[in-house]
């Protein structure tokens, strides 16, 4: 019995796995599979030349540009934000805590271009928010990389807090007390303890939450103005290629994002197994 | 306090815990609570008439039936794949395991735009399906069949990354003893299986649902934007908003906002049943 389960030879006696891998493999290759090699072949069929061409003309660059900063920032704020939320839904007790940790996926459950419209109607110079800070600091909010970065702010909320909240809650109250009763400071303990258990964590929030900013669509092309060079994001070109029917710069310029998406999956995965070797060692 | 101490063996003092607590409340607030209100605010703008109105316009009532029914096949083909995948993976070793995994959560992480691309690169003019497709006189780009595939693949992992970590927990003992006294594979998912994984499942088909009513890039791609025939509720917003009708397309926002709060409730319902479930 039990080298049937050890032996990757021997078959399981569990029944099933004929039809749910077929069906499985069946649903994949539909959706997935045969799009994604459909990709494969029109890339091929793209000149090299003209590939670099398209992903080098400056309007594309700046598009890269402004997409990757603007998510970069969201993301380290998110990464901020996240963490102290996390916290406070761990390790306080207050009235209103229950609504608070079920806001939180909000930005999930709510349709990005709902947000889209909301965000860019409270951030115009004559919106709730926007005229604030227009009439006393003379910044525009909407239709600015600001506004952009406000966007992803709001998509990225979860993933930090959803990430982090859960070894939060495991962390090892004993080496805490252990470093309070050596003489440790609050801060120290925090830092040197505790914020070392939270960083594979923190890590994976982050560039989970900066993977969606990158590819966010929904709620940006509002707020965003669209302007070439200035607040056009990667996503944004993509889009108005298609419409334009050149389906060659738009496979180019997605290429560069899938490249740049797979990138942080492999930074993603890297802390993954930081994760599960800290997991394996104590065990 | 007496439960916080307990809780907290990192105390800041009062304050440092009420400035936490009010940066978190405040940040909140301002990203959160506010938008809504606001959506709110503008959709009722025009009073009552105004928003059952643009509520219950004939495109308006069109376009939620389409992201209705787009919403609804795209939860049955991801439950059935997202249960198989789930089962093949848990349940037996096989070569290939992590590329197949990787496989079914790549379509997160592709950005909706380039999701939309690449079923126009599959089904569109330039393909070698085309012609096959056109004899068929099978329409998927710019109709329905490209609106339900797109929001098929932005929710395609849901399910499934909610059923592989209860699977793997339980392990494999208790279906190996089922199969060994006789039992059929259906015999074994309903009466061993499914009891240890229900709330698990409902909790991915309620995150599918949410992400699938909302999905708007990848859908606009592959939308011909034609009112009342390919426009799902949130690219009619679109197409409001941009037509300077703020009160009606606040009002069909209000619409899915709803159905987004409703979620958010069963989603916290849920997870706290999966939990005292899991200490019982």
């Amino acid at each position: 019995m039990s080298r049937r389960t050890n032996s990757h030879k021997y078959r399981s006696v569990i029944p099933g796995f004929g039809l749910t891998f077929g069906i499985t493999i069946a649903i994949l290759s539909l959706v997935v599979l045969i799009p994604l090699c459909s990709l494969v072949v029109f890339t091929a069929q793209l000149s090299f030349p003209e590939f670099i061409q398209t992903v080098t003309n400056a309007r594309v660059r700046s598009s890269y540009f402004v997409s990757i900063s603007t998510a970069l920032i969201a993301s380290l704020i998110n990464a901020g934000m996240g963490l102290l939320l996390a916290w406070v839904l761990v390790r306080y007790d207050f009235r209103g805590k229950k609504i608070i940790d079920g806001m939180i996926e909000l930005p999930f459950a709510l349709p990005t271009a709902v947000a889209g419209i909301s965000l860019t109607h409270l951030t115009t110079t004559n919106g709730w928010i926007g005229s604030i800070f227009y009439r006393f600091f003379g910044i525009r909010i909407a239709y600015t990389r600001f506004g952009i970065t406000i966007a992803l702010i709001f998509i990225g909320i979860p993933f930090v807090v959803r990430s982090v909240q859960p070894v939060l809650e495991k962390v090892d109250k004993e080496c805490e007390e252990a470093a309070g009763l050596l003489g440790a400071s609050h801060w120290t303990t925090f830092r040197r303890v505790i914020f070392p258990e939270l960083t594979p964590a923190l890590i994976s929030g982050f560039t989970m939450a900066f993977a969606r900013s990158i590819g966010e669509y929904g709620s940006v092309v509002f707020i965003a103005g669209n302007t070439p060079y200035k607040t056009e994001i990667a996503p944004l070109l993509i889009m108005s290629q298609l419409q334009e029917y050149d389906y060659a710069s738009a496979t180019s310029i997605a290429l560069v994002m899938l490249v740049i998406a797979f990138l942080i999956l492999t930074a993603n995965a890297f802390a993954q197994s930081m994760v599960s070797k800290r997991v394996s060692n104590l065990a | 306090m007496a439960d916080t101490k307990k809780v907290a063996v990192v105390h800041e003092g009062k304050a440092g815990r009420r400035i936490a607590i009010g940066a978190c409340v405040v940040f909140l607030v301002i990203f959160l609570v506010l938008p809504l209100v606001y959506i709110l605010a503008v959709a009722f703008s025009d009073g009552w008439l105004g928003y059952k109105k643009a509520v219950t316009d004939e495109y308006a009532v069109k376009a939620t039936l389409l992201t209705l029914l787009a919403t609804v096949v795209a939860l049955a083909i991801n439950t059935l794949m997202g249960l198989c995948a789930a089962w093949a993976v848990t349940k037996f070793s096989f070569r290939g395991k992590k590329i197949l995994t990787t496989l079914i959560d790549l379509p997160v992480t592709v950005s909706p735009v380039i999701a939309g691309l690449i079923y126009v690169l599959t089904f569109g003019r330039q393909s070698f399906l085309y012609p096959y497709l056109e004899k068929a006189g099978i329409k998927i780009i710019f109709a329905v069949p490209g609106i339900i595939l797109a929001t098929v693949f932005v929710t395609f992992p849901f399910i499934f990354r909610e059923l592989v970590p209860v699977l793997t927990a339980e392990g494999t003992d208790e279906e190996e003893a089922a199969a060994l006294m006789g039992a059929s594979f259906f015999t074994i998912f309903r009466k061993v299986t499914f009891p240890h994984m229900k709330w698990a499942l409902l909790y991915g088909m309620v995150l599918c649902t949410a992400r699938a009513m909302g999905e708007f890039g990848a859908v606009s791609v592959l939308s011909g934007h034609l009112r009342g025939k390919t426009n799902t509720l949130p690219l009619y917003i679109e197409l409001l908003y941009q037509g300077y009708d703020f009160t009606g397309a606040f009002a069909c926002s209000s619409i899915l906002m709803i159905f987004a709060i409703i979620v958010l409730i069963l989603r916290s319902a849920l997870e706290a049943r999966g939990k005292t479930e899991k200490n019982v």
